[in-house]
């Protein structure tokens, strides 16, 4: 099987769409949350969505396999938030690890089955690392903006964790994305070569940041060539841009981080902004057409989408992939 | 290898060779500042902080942070102080230089910042093991490194020793950490020198040398160093100090050393030691000679307890007299006291008016008279007159009536940029040397038509008229106002400036228009004396004579040359054209046909394709970019006019002030034999929508010699070929809008700046669009990997020709251009009629794809091809002349 840095010189690669929107339509009930084994849990399980790898893992092999079928070439497994600091908030962080490996079987397993259905297009699994929910270089307290809720530290052992259960799962790639805070992603990158180190082999890392207004800066105000540069240090396998904004809104920044990355670049846009209830509506071939701006100006080398995109957003998407040629990767 | 150090704080700082040395700021190190050290200890954070933030508006590039005290809980106050930095983004916007001899405290730092900093120091003294354990940590953190030339047997004393230690630290963390070699920083150790013993005689000499082998040995490897311990035996003598700190930092940059961790305040100006006190220092410095030290020693007793005197000096020239003073803030273009000394003067003088024409005006006399000698450059020229208008408009609320006596006045001109052109930085330029000298001006703008000229010079009773103008329709306007001066008997000399003007065009055409003085003024430093002399009535007679003399010359020897001239047929030219072998697989189909707009484009890529040499030329600095920036006579004016423009340039891009808007399209063509190019409709390939008329060479030339013209390069449609060609319009809009408030503010050198700025972003924008158009949009060299350098030495295939320039000096083809691209409905560039294009920020031209299009200069044509041309337009002969009249031969009559 060739090796996805290969291929990614000769195609343009197909990301999958969003879980959480997936999900939603299932409408589960806690009791779906809580299956047989944490049927007598004290809090309320309903919403932790990572957790249903392991009380409904029929409903995310299913969706793993919807976007597989409508050429997904890489897809995400459900882990965004399978980190202890994650898990704190149901008072889970003991099962962790646990929801790490258990996603990334369930991915591998559908991925393993589609390649086998096509082998000239294999498919890869992306383990999944979201910034959790807190961050290392701001105070929630305005009033004490010397406190941290977290430290590298923390994160590390926290990430560490998750990066040893993903690979034992049997990912192919590491995804850190929805990157709002640079040193997060810091102790996630830290975390990984400490895990490489350990185990004597390396994944192919991937890097996505999130731009979340117009000021065209991370959360924590980096810009994002001063992002690229404090994430650089380590090879990566692409580097890009995640969620926040649709993809009309993503081009500009886009074409910034193009310009000087020497990695693979990966977007994967939200279906437009949200509407006035907070939902993404942007039908899928409004989002292929603003994404279709990207690949005719050479800006991409994976796409796939955020929040709001479902298996029709990515069915067009890999109809456009293969009508373009790549970001080439050495020119730029 | 390409040495590039790349840091980051929220914003990137990239460090290459032609980078500027960068300052690191040492106030935030508890060594290096007292008081920051006592605000630490007393946990005074937010007076702290303000260091930090002082260094950093003081030009600190970077900040070192050390927290080693003994008093101090190192790792506490680092990582508190980090924290809140982390709230401060006009602090973390720069990279951050952790600095501690304690491994926790560096790591601790480490663990709290996102951007990429820089390491502050390892060594192999404690051997390579616990070396290498914290290069493998540094490098997990994303940071550089600065690594101390220090190992097992201690700290490197010699040139020797130096390189040893550095070239085995360097080839250990590339071959053994495999750390990146360019995020490598050393710090070959500044010792004291003239301590009186001879084992430091070499000390600074070495460090140089050292410098200079890394440069070269190490590849991607930086050199830093703290600055204050090369002078540490002159402690207490600041002017002998300050002295060896800018001479050592000038040789150590020659060496090639890109950081220093240096204090601003303690550094005198290389060019401005005295240059008995800057020998004696380099005799040190380089140990020139056995007795340099004492030599050094004799000079500081003898400048001893300069101290106080030093700090006397800066402000001594506010104890001087109130003429003095006003005369010094001006030719320092100092705006701080000079309201106030204004209204001392006028407390002195009595009426307002004295004052201006007294103190005010003696001491713009100064700045005229050193700006004529070339000891002022016109940047500075501009911030004296921002001071004289502050001190002026201090004094208008008391000026009487009557006051506005213009009997005083050194003359009154009026100038104007002409009927159909919007360029007006040299005018606005002209305007300002003028009015430093004296004279009033009575600026009409831009787009002035002549009856509005010549009425305002009436009302003002003006002794001059001056015409400004940057594109070609405009000589003819220039021309026209002379025979309406002529006709209703003007008697005031008229001055002509100008890119496109030159003493020829002003001699051959204008000249013979008006019977009274015509000058043409080369530039602005030549304004004043060209209007001193002329208004003179002494001396005004034996110039106008001179004048006329040279003009009559210049005149018969250009008419006589042009008869000379012989010009082959148009028919003939044509047949000795560039043939091209044209095959089909050499045409690079485009990968998006059709108009595309792109609105509001991205100005931090534009600021990126920025070409700074014609930025400096503007003002009349003349050198190439980023050599300018050293030169030796207008280096130190052109760095500070740089550091000014990218201050203003990054708050414009920042604020979004200024909007960039461009327009291209790409289209199939096909050249036809009388050097048309047929423009076809996009979609149904075989339309025609419009049609481009190119002129060609002819000159006659030797034999063998082709005759140029840019339709050589499209496939002719004889070859049933499909080929294609693009044009494109870029503006920046709003430049005028923020140059006009900067007017009202009396700030002449920002509104200039402002102009300045928005043209070379225009051409950036031009540059970036082929750029795009080549790889991308078209296509036909997507592997293209050029620097800025390359691009703006045109090292890329194909060429982007724009009308009024050399290739196609026919300035109507923009016609053309914006019909096929609809440039004013799409991004609202407008055509002037005289086919300028408005906002004056903005280029338009053609591109051509075919690897042997090369640029070239038509020259003048002959009337067989204006006739030509007129029938291919379906305009008269008479109208085609018109339209061509500059690039026909002049006739005699």
């Amino acid at each position: 099987m060739k090796k996805i840095d290969e291929i990614l010189k000769e195609r343009i690669l197909v990301l999958d769409g969003a879980m959480g929107t997936m999900i939603q339509k299932y409408k589960l009930g806690e009791a779906d949350f809580r299956g047989d084994r944490f049927k007598d849990f004290h809090l309320d399980l309903k919403g932790n969505n990572d957790l249903l790898s392991i009380t409904r893992p029929d409903i995310i092999g299913a969706i793993h396999e919807e976007y597989l079928a409508v050429g997904a070439d890489i897809i995400e497994t459900n882990t965004f938030s399978s980190t202890t600091i994650g898990m704190a908030d149901y008072e889970l962080e003991k099962v962790a690890y646990e929801l790490n490996v258990k996603s990334a079987r369930i991915a591998r397993e559908a991925a393993d089955k589609y390649t086998a259905l096509t082998p000239k297009k294999p498919r890869f699994v992306a383990g999944s690392i979201g910034p959790t929910n807190r961050t290392a270089s701001m105070s929630p307290d305005v009033n004490s903006p010397a406190f941290r809720a977290i430290n590298f530290d923390q994160l590390r052992t926290a990430y560490k964790e998750q990066i040893e259960g993903l690979i034992e799962g049997g990912v192919d790639l590491l995804l850190i994305e929805t990157i709002f805070d640079t040193l997060n992603a810091k102790a996630a990158l830290f975390a990984c070569e400490e895990v490489f180190e350990e185990i004597g082999f390396k994944l192919p890392i991937m890097i996505s940041g999130t731009i979340t207004d117009a000021s065209g800066r991370l959360l924590s105000g980096q810009t994002p060539e001063a992002f690229l540069i404090s994430v650089n240090h380590i090879p990566l396998l692409s580097f890009g841009l995640n969620c926040a904004l649709g993809a009309a809104e993503m081009e500009p920044y886009l074409q910034q981080v193009s310009r000087i990355s020497n990695s693979a670049i990966c977007a994967y846009p939200n279906a437009g902004l949200p509407n006035a209830f907070g939902e993404y509506d942007q039908s899928a071939n409004e989002f292929s057409e603003e994404v279709e701006s990207f690949l005719e100006l050479g800006l991409i080398n994976i796409i796939g989408g955020c929040c709001g995109t479902k298996p029709q957003h990515i069915k067009l998407l890999s109809e456009l992939a293969e009508k373009y040629k790549p970001r080439n990767i050495t020119a730029w | 290898m390409k040495r590039t150090l790349q840091l980051s704080g929220l914003e990137p700082l990239i460090i290459t060779d032609e980078s500027n040395f960068i300052n690191i700021g040492e106030r935030t190190n508890v060594a290096g500042s007292k008081k920051f050290r006592r605000l630490i200890k007393d946990g005074d954070y937010q007076e702290a902080l303000k260091i930090a933030r002082e260094q950093i508006e003081g030009g600190a590039k970077i900040i070192d942070i050390n927290m080693d005290d003994g008093l101090i809980d190192g790792k506490k106050a680092m990582v508190h102080f980090l924290h809140l930095i982390s709230s401060e983004p006009e602090i973390c916007k720069v990279p951050i230089m952790i600095d501690s001899s304690k491994w926790e405290i560096l790591e601790a730092g480490l663990q709290c910042v996102q951007g990429k900093c820089i390491v502050n120091s390892i060594s192999l003294k404690e051997g390579e093991d616990e070396f290498i354990k914290y290069a493998t940590k540094i490098k997990r953190y994303g940071a550089a490194v600065v690594v101390m030339a220090f190992d097992e047997v201690g700290q490197a004393d010699s040139l020797d020793r130096r390189i040893e230690i550095c070239k085995r630290s360097y080839e250990v963390l590339v071959e053994k950490v495999g750390f990146p070699a360019n995020d490598i920083i050393f710090d070959p150790n500044i010792f004291p020198v003239a301590t009186g013993m001879d084992e430091h005689n070499l000390n600074a000499l070495d460090f140089f040398q050292a410098t200079e082998w890394i440069s070269q040995n190490l590849p991607g490897a930086q050199v830093s160093g703290g600055l204050s311990n090369v002078s540490f035996s002159f402690r207490g003598n600041n002017l002998v100090r300050e002295a060896m700190h800018s001479a050592f930092l000038f040789h150590a940059i020659k060496a090639g050393m890109k950081l220093g961790i240096v204090n601003p305040s303690q550094l005198e100006i290389y060019d401005s030691i005295e240059p008995e006190l800057l020998t004696r220092v380099e005799d040190v410095l380089l140990f020139r000679r056995k007795d340099a030290t004492e030599r050094l020693l004799e000079y500081a007793q003898e400048v001893k307890g300069d101290n106080k005197e030093k700090i006397k000096k800066l402000d001594k020239w506010r104890e001087e007299s109130l003429e003095e003073r006003i005369t010094h803030s001006l030719v320092k273009g100092i705006d701080d006291f000079i309201e106030k000394d204004a209204l001392e003067a006028l407390e002195k003088h009595g009426k307002a008016l004295d004052v201006i024409e007294g103190p005010l005006l003696n001491g713009m006399k100064v700045v005229g008279k050193l700006f004529g000698a070339g000891k002022m450059f016109l940047p500075q020229v501009v911030k004296s007159a921002r001071v004289m208008k502050k001190g002026v408009a201090t004094l208008l609320p008391f000026m009487e009536d009557g006051d506005d006596d213009v009997q005083r006045k050194a003359g009154t001109l009026v100038l104007a940029t002409v009927k159909g052109d919007v360029h007006d930085i040299g005018k606005n330029i002209v305007k300002v040397v003028l009015s430093c000298n004296n004279y009033e001006v009575i600026d009409l703008g831009v787009m002035v038509p002549a009856n509005k000229i010549l009425k305002a010079a009436k009302e003002h009773n003006a002794d001059a008229i001056g015409l400004s103008g940057l594109i070609t329709p405009s000589l003819d306007e220039m021309v026209f106002l002379a025979q309406e001066m002529e006709r209703h008997n003007f008697d005031i000399p008229l001055l002509i400036g100008g890119a496109t003007t030159s003493k020829a065009h002003t001699a051959v055409k204008i000249f013979p228009e008006y019977k009274n003085p015509v000058v043409h003024v080369a530039d602005a430093s030549l304004a004043v004396t060209t209007l001193s002399t002329l208004l003179s009535k002494k001396d005004s007679p034996s110039f106008v004579q001179k004048l006329n003399d040279q003009h009559t010359l210049i005149r018969d020897r250009y008419l006589n040359n042009e008869k000379s001239k012989q010009f082959i047929p148009i028919a003939i030219a044509r047949k000795n054209k560039f043939q091209i072998d044209w095959k089909e697989d050499d045409i690079n189909v485009p990968n998006k046909l059709g108009v595309h707009i792109l609105k509001n484009f991205s100005l931090e890529v534009l600021e990126r394709y920025i070409d700074w040499t014609p930025f400096f030329q503007s003002w009349q600095l003349f050198g190439r970019f980023p050599k300018i920036l050293s030169d030796k006579t207008v280096g130190e004016e052109a760095h500070r006019l740089y550091s000014d423009a990218r201050q203003m340039l990054t708050g414009l891009v920042k604020e979004k002030r200024l909007h960039a808007h461009g327009v291209f399209g790409l289209f199939p063509a096909n050249s036809l034999e009388n050097d048309c190019i047929e423009i076809y409709d996009p979609k149904s390939q075989d339309t025609q929508i419009n049609k481009l008329i190119t002129l060609r060479q002819q000159s006659e030339k030797k034999k063998g010699n082709k005759y140029f013209a840019l339709s050589d390069y499209i496939a002719p449609k004889s070859t049933g070929f499909k080929d294609y060609m693009g044009c494109f319009a870029v503006c920046i809009e709003g430049a005028d809008e923020i140059a006009s408030q900067y007017e009202k503010e009396l700030d002449d050198y920002k509104s200039i700046m402002v102009k300045a700025l928005a043209d070379r972003l225009a051409e950036a924008f031009a540059e970036y669009l082929h750029e795009r158009i080549r790889r991308i949009e078209w296509g036909f060299s997507g592997g293209e990997q050029l620097s800025n350098e390359d691009l703006i030495r045109e090292k890329y295939q194909g060429i982007r020709p724009a009308p009024g320039y050399p290739a196609c000096p026919d300035h109507s083809e923009k016609i053309r251009i914006f019909e096929l691209l609809d440039a004013e409905k799409n991004i609202g560039i407008k055509l002037t009629e005289s086919l300028a294009m408005h906002p004056g920020a903005a280029v338009s031209g053609y591109y051509f794809s075919h690897p042997e299009a090369r640029y070239f200069g038509l020259g003048k044509i002959d009337f067989d091809q204006v006739n030509s041309y007129a029938k291919s337009m379906e305009i008269t002969i008479e109208e085609a002349k018109k339209t061509l009249s500059v690039l026909l031969p002049s006739s005699t009559d």
